[in-house]
């Protein structure tokens, strides 16, 4: 059973990291210059849901599993994620607002985000891999 | 520019012309009168001269050197200044703004009127204009010089102002002397050919110059001890000339020449003339006396032969004996040279102008043929001018060494030998030999390197041995202190310049406390970032770009020190009266960064320039060499693109991804019941069927019309019809377009359709009962009939939407109008708006938005729209046509002026900056498409922009940094063209510097942009908070810097000395304020009107102006259109200045009010506003009766003067003392003290306490 919540973690975990990595290439072509600041957000706000729910996925079934420390770990960054997602103002197309992007820096503090966000769940994989093949073991 | 041989335009070469040579030919002509050809334009000319048209006539822009150096002294004398340069040019400031202040006058005048860009190039004009606008590329390139050798030449131009006033009675100055400009351009391009690079010193008839160029490396040192030697002399009125002149033969004339101008201006009684001319001058300076130029003259002549002459007789003799014919003319020189400095204009004008006529005369012959010549003709010279032009490239080095030393000197010659010109015989060959030094002197790009030696190669060998800067530095402190009679001309001038401040001055600490009349009694100014003069001169204008901090702080560090607000402001689509317009196959730009060429790149030779943002090095195209203008080969750096911070190019194909799109009309109308209520359909189809053809646009301008309640109608207009036909659409969740084709149309095959229908329109909805409004899907209609085509969307909206998509609520709560807490709604309720303004935008369609309503309608929602189409909006609160006949009134003028102004499509803007600043955040309205592109589906002239800057890189091996905006549209009549604006600021290191060039108005329009924004993300009191936060920080921040001064009160240092009351202003401004009952949307209006407006108009809004107007006379008047319009003192806002027996105007941008006092003179009453007693006054009144007295004519001009170039139509209202609307008048006094915020004093000391804390 524990070896199935980490298989799945892991494979969730895995779809987080491309989508960060994903997050990361999209923001950094727009800062290139490659795409357009419209596309670009409209591409990004597309799965800015599909992570949120991945991630609280996780985190719920880590509550669920009892396992506190991971899910303590996850804790923070899920609340950021529905946080951010929960304040966006009426007016603006999504977390990502194509007029606002180029603002007060804000491109810089998504890639910020998106960084942080592909260490971490780098750091889960690790976490989730290893809790797996010691589950697997102990089976 | 066009090549040569038949390019496509030939005329290419004259539309730049016309431009500066509009204003140069015409100022030749007047004093002189040479030729036929100047003759017609004497009396535009004269106008001219006392009016430098505002934009950038280049030939003003040369009267400011000769300011520059009367005052660069003064300035010295009381600054111990550390920046070299920065103290130096202070004096500068006064010619700029001259120029800025009396643009209208010299609209009108023919020559002004040459320059308009849109006119047409005239190709007559060529001949003539090209010739001025030589001349003024040869003042230019003296500039130049002077800039190239930063230490000599501070030295340089007050030793030798003799030089300078020689050859270039051209380059000083652009009033009288252009005509100087004009005979000696014409001349030199005449006799180009036989001229040779003052480079070569065999060829050039005046070889003492070349050996100057020659001596000068070996020379230097050498040199800097004759300047001291100079400086001394100076100092004792005794000239003591020739010690340095006799060591250095060659520079002996020279040097000697030089000192003697100094030393005979030094002479007391030469001051004394002089001062006195200048005081006299001083009034003659306004642009309003004509008179003033017959006089100055007069007086100059008076004065210079008695003095003049005997000493620059006996140094013309040392100089060269040769030159002693000319030495009748010299006299006048060197007194014109101590003229400069008084930076008489007239004077010198008038000077000039006598010299300039000796030369004209003889010049004539030269002047005509070339004036004649077709750029065909000049092909021969070219040739002939080829090979002297390479060898002068051959040996840059020689000249960065001459520009050192003494770009002067090589000026002087110039000078000398265009004095020659005088003399018939000679006078040809000379007279070319002037403007050749000079070009010469300008060594290929070595001016501005001289700025920042490291910046340039050419620089480097110049600064050998001598710490950059300090030498001149030192003679040229020595100058102010031992001169105090140019102090003493400085401050006379003082009176005379617009903007006296000065970096000192703009450094003096102000105890803000005390300082009971902060307010002064002109308008400010933007201050003059401090450069070298030739790079000032060339420096883009304050209108059109102007940057927060003046002197841009090295490092971030000093910037957070400073605590002061970093970015631009723009208003890159201005009206211009004087636009050079450049047609070129290729449009030279860096291959890295794309900057486009612009006048403070560096050449390195002939062949190579490098790039002032990135520093690349590269190739200058060979099409590039040739100079249209002045017809010449070789010149590059003579070319319009390199002599003008503002131009206009032609682009090719390469920059359009289509053919340039047709203009495009579409008018969207609201006609629902509310909206017929309101009655705005009249006006408008009124204001259109009137401006019908003045539409912008060519043969291929297409307009259509749409209407909606809770349907669409459409109107097929398709020629051939009988009458225009409705076509209804009542599907609104999925609109769609009837036909395809017919519903934008032709405007000039549909016309007798399109006029039925505006006939029609007011009356087709009388009766209608419709109450519902479907924007929402009106404007996705509007978006799929404008996408094949992009263009103009104009939509009309009188309520809430409330039908389809993006319809909306009401979410204004009245009772929360005067709330002092939590303003709500600032932002959009739904992203409806916002998306279709990106669909539009990337359609290129804009949308404007005119509201006209009397109840909420969410204009925060409706706004984005036009916000991120790059549109306009227009808000009439409570708008009805006949029970608010002022709204209606103004609806009437603003569509007047939104209908006929130009307008650009599918724009693009992009912002540049040198490596190490970076922009992170934009205001305006637009769509930011990637990080330094601005999308903007229309620009119009209105629309201002601002740009957050940040300092990524530290700046410390840069003097300069430039920032370029290149604005790419389609005009009206399909061409494609780019407008390119640079601006060049200085890089300073110290704290004291970045608060010296702080522009204080810049600082708060770009804060008001900044709290707008933050009120939207965050809260309104979080921005006011801001605000307030903004003033005390910098004020701290400065209070520290100057810890060594025991004050109690608060200090600020003089450049700053608003900074207070211009926040408090906004603090009160509708946008930002609290406590006051305000309608929502009035409050979002006021932002959007400060995100979109320019500086200009957005500083009236913030902070209104105030006059007295019952007194008006005529003490200060200045001309504009033959008409007398009086200045009156500005007042300042409270309600201490409102005494009864007195009337008041108050400016506040879009509206003016007349506030009548109760007692006030009953002969003002009568008189102006046509009524017998203050009694019989009515309670509304909205015009000023054309009344034929005196004082009615006064106040009707200065009114009329008030409201021209606004593109808010103001409408005026007088308010009697006790009326109800008197309200509305005194919220705007915002010194004094209301219910809900504090006076200026109060706010005051509430700053001074949170510095304390």
């Amino acid at each position: 059973m524990e070896a199935a919540v980490f298989v799945f973690s892991l494979l969730d975990c895995c779809a987080l990291i491309f989508l960060s990595v994903y997050f990361i290439i999209t923001l950094s072509d727009l800062e290139c210059d490659y795409i357009n600041a419209r596309s670009c957000c409209s591409k990004l706000n597309k799965w800015v849901i599909p992570e949120l729910v991945g991630h609280t996925i996780v985190t719920v079934l880590m509550l669920i599993s009892l396992h506190w420390f991971i899910f303590l770990l996850n804790l923070p960054v899920a609340t950021w994620n529905i946080y951010r997602f929960v304040m966006v103002p009426s007016g603006n197309m999504g977390v990502f607002d194509p007029t606002e992007i180029h603002n007060r820096g804000q491109l810089k503090s998504h890639m910020k985000e998106a960084m942080i966000k592909l260490g971490f769940h780098l750091l889960c994989f690790f976490m989730y891999l290893y809790s797996m093949i010691l589950a697997l073991i102990n089976d | 520019m066009s090549a040569p041989s038949g390019s496509p335009h030939p005329a290419a070469s004259s539309r730049i012309p016309p431009k500066l040579g509009g204003a140069a030919a015409s100022g030749a002509a007047a004093p002189a009168g040479p030729g036929p050809g100047p003759h017609q334009q004497n009396g535009p000319a004269q106008n001219q001269m006392q009016v430098p048209s505002g934009y950038g006539l280049h030939p003003q822009s040369y009267t400011a050197p000769s300011g520059h150096y009367s005052q660069g002294p003064g300035k010295m004398t009381s600054l111990p200044l550390d920046s070299q340069c920065d103290d130096y040019y202070s004096g500068l400031y006064r010619v700029p703004t001259q120029s800025v202040v009396t643009p209208n006058t010299a609209s009108p005048q023919p020559g002004a009127q040459q320059m308009y860009g849109s006119v047409p190039p005239a190709p007559h004009v060529v001949g003539s204009t090209l010739g001025s606008f030589q001349g003024a590329g040869s003042s230019a390139s003296h500039l130049h010089t002077s800039a190239s050798q930063p230490y000599s030449s501070f030295v340089n131009h007050y030793n030798s102002p003799a030089m300078y006033s020689d050859n270039s009675s051209v380059a000083a100055q652009g009033f009288p002397s252009t005509c100087g400009h004009y005979a000696l351009s014409t001349v030199s391009n005449a006799a180009y050919p036989s001229v040779s690079y003052p480079s070569l010193p065999a060829g050039d008839p005046y070889g003492q110059q070349m050996f100057t160029s020659q001596n000068a490396p070996t020379v230097r040192p050498i040199k800097d001890n004759s300047f001291s030697g100079q400086n001394t002399a100076i100092s004792h009125p005794s000239p003591l000339p020739p010690p340095p002149s006799q060591q250095y033969h060659q520079q002996q004339s020279l040097s000697g020449y030089s000192t003697f101008a100094w030393s005979a201006s030094g002479l007391p009684s030469t001051q004394d003339n002089l001062i006195q001319n200048h005081t006299s001058l001083a009034t003659a300076n306004d642009p309003t006396n004509p008179v003033a130029d017959t006089l100055s003259c007069s007086v100059m002549q008076n004065v210079q032969p008695p003095k003049s002459s005997p000493v620059v007789s006996a140094v013309l003799s040392g100089a060269s004996s040769t030159r002693t014919p000319p030495a009748a003319s010299r006299p006048v020189e060197p007194l014109a040279s101590v003229a400069r400095p008084s930076e008489l204009l007239q004077q010198k004008g008038m000077q000039y102008g006598e010299y300039v006529n000796n030369q004209a005369s003889s010049a004539p012959t030269p002047l005509s043929s070339t004036s004649d010549d077709e750029e065909e003709e000049e092909e021969d010279e070219e040739a002939g001018v080829d090979s002297s032009s390479t060898t002068s490239s051959a040996s840059p080095m020689p000249n960065s060494y001459d520009a050192l030393e003494g770009g002067s000197y090589p000026d002087m010659l110039s000078s000398s030998a265009s004095s020659p010109a005088p003399d018939p015989a000679p006078a040809p060959a000379p007279a070319p030999a002037a403007p050749q030094p000079s070009k010469t002197a300008k060594p290929f790009g070595y001016g501005y390197p001289a700025l920042q030696p490291g910046y340039q190669n050419a620089a480097a060998p110049l600064n050998s041995g001598v710490p950059p800067g300090s030498p001149a530095y030192s003679g040229f402190q020595q100058y102010a202190q031992q001169y105090p009679g140019m102090n003493q001309l400085s401050s006379s001038l003082g009176g005379l310049s617009l903007q006296s401040s000065s970096q000192p001055e703009s450094l003096r600490p102000v105890n803000l406390t005390q300082e009971r009349n902060i307010l002064p009694m002109t308008p400010v100014w933007a201050p003059v970032p401090n450069l070298n003069l030739d790079l000032r001169k060339l420096n883009c204008s304050p209108d059109s770009f102007r940057c927060t901090l003046t002197n841009i702080p090295q490092t971030q560090a000093l910037l957070n020190k400073a605590k002061l607000p970093l970015g631009l402001l723009l208003h890159p689509f201005r009206d211009l009266t004087q636009l050079p317009v450049i047609t070129s196959n290729t449009i030279v730009r860096c291959r890295s960064c794309r900057t486009y060429i612009n006048p403070f790149v560096s050449f390195i030779d002939q062949r190579r320039w490098k790039c002032n943002l990135c520093y690349r090095v590269n190739d200058v195209p060979e099409e590039f060499m040739y100079n249209p203008l002045t017809r010449s080969y070789g010149e590059p750096h003579k070319r319009p693109e390199v002599q003008n911070s503002t131009v206009e190019f032609i682009a090719s194909s390469d920059y359009m991804l289509r053919p340039p799109q047709p203009a495009v009309y579409l008018f969207v109308l609201d006609v629902s019941h509310n909206a017929v209520e309101a009655g705005y359909l009249t006006i408008l189809c009124q204001s259109l069927l009137e401006n019908l053809d003045k539409l912008p646009g060519d043969s291929r301008t297409r307009i259509g019309f749409m209407t909606f309640d809770s349907t669409i109608h459409f109107y097929n207009l398709q020629e051939g019809l009988s009458q225009p036909q409705m076509l209804i659409v009542s599907d609104i969740d999925d609109v769609f377009l009837p036909t395809p084709d017919s519903l934008l149309v032709n405007l000039y095959e549909s016309k007798e359709l399109i006029k039925d229908l505006l006939n029609a329109l007011p009356n087709m909805f009388t009766n209608t009962r419709e109450t519902h409004s479907a924007l929402g899907p009106a404007l996705q209609a509007a978006f799929k009939l404008m996408s094949p085509t992009g263009g103009r969307v104009s939509v009309f909206q009188t309520q809430l939407p409330s039908l389809g998509a993006g319809l909306l609520q009401s979410r204004e709560d009245p009772n929360q109008r005067s709330s002092t807490k939590v303003v709500q709604h600032l932002g959009p309720a739904t992203d409806f708006y916002k998306k279709l303004a990106l669909d539009c935008s990337g359609q290129q369609t804009a949308v404007d938005l005119f509201l006209l309503s009397s109840q909420y309608s969410d204009l925060a929602s409706l706004a984005c729209m036009s916000k991120y189409s790059a549109g306009c909006i227009y808000y009439y609160p409570s708008f009805h046509y006949t029970h608010n006949p002022s709204q209606a009134e103004k609806l009437q003028k603003d569509l007047k002026r939104y209908l006929t102004r130009k307008i650009g499509f599918e724009a693009v803007m992009r912002i540049r900056c040198t490596k190490g600043l970076s922009m992170h955040t934009f205001h305006g309205n637009f769509f930011v498409r990637s990080t330094d592109l601005l999308s903007l589906a229309n620009i119009n002239p209105d629309a201002g922009f601002a740009v957050q800057l940040s300092i990524e890189e530290s700046l410390t091996d840069t003097s300069l940094v430039c920032f370029q905006t290149a604005l790419l549209y389609t005009s009206s009549k399909g061409e494609r063209r780019i407008r390119v604006h640079t601006l060049c600021l200085p890089v300073v290191s110290s704290l004291a510097d970045v608060y010296a060039g702080a522009d204080v108005q810049a600082s708060i329009c770009l804060l008001a942009n900044m709290a707008v924004d933050r009120s939207i993300s965050s809260s309104l009191s979080d921005a006011r908070d801001a605000l307030v936060n903004a003033v005390v920080d910098s004020l701290s921040a400065y209070g520290s810097t100057v810890s060594n001064l025991q004050h109690s009160g608060l200090i600020a240092p003089s450049s700053l000395k608003l900074f207070p009351l211009y926040v408090l202003a906004l603090l009160k401004q509708k946008a930002f304020r609290t406590g006051t009952s305000t309608r929502l949307d009035d409050r979002v209006y006021a932002m959007c009107q400060i995100k979109c407006q320019p500086l200009v108009h957005l500083m009236k809004m913030i902070h209104p102006n105030l006059y007295r107007i019952d007194r008006l006379t005529d003490e200060g008047a200045i001309h504009v259109n033959d008409r007398v319009v009086p200045q009156p003192p500005l007042q300042k806002l409270s309600a201490e200045k409102l005494t009864r027996d007195g009337a008041f105007l108050m400016d506040c941008g879009s509206v003016f009010y007349i506030w009548i006092g109760k007692s006030c003179d009953s002969n003002f009453i009568e008189d102006v506003l046509g009524y017998p007693n203050f009694a019989s006054i009515p309670q509304k009144m909205t015009h000023l009766p054309e009344l034929d007295t005196l004082s009615s004519e006064r106040a009707r001009s200065f009114i009329t003067w008030l409201r021209d170039n606004r593109p808010l139509n103001p409408i005026l209202h007088v308010v009697k003392d006790e009326s109800p609307a008197k309200t509305e008048f005194f919220q705007h006094l915002i010194e004094d003290r209301t219910e809900a915020a504090f006076s200026y004093y109060e706010f005051l000391l509430h700053v001074q306490q949170q510095i304390c804390k």
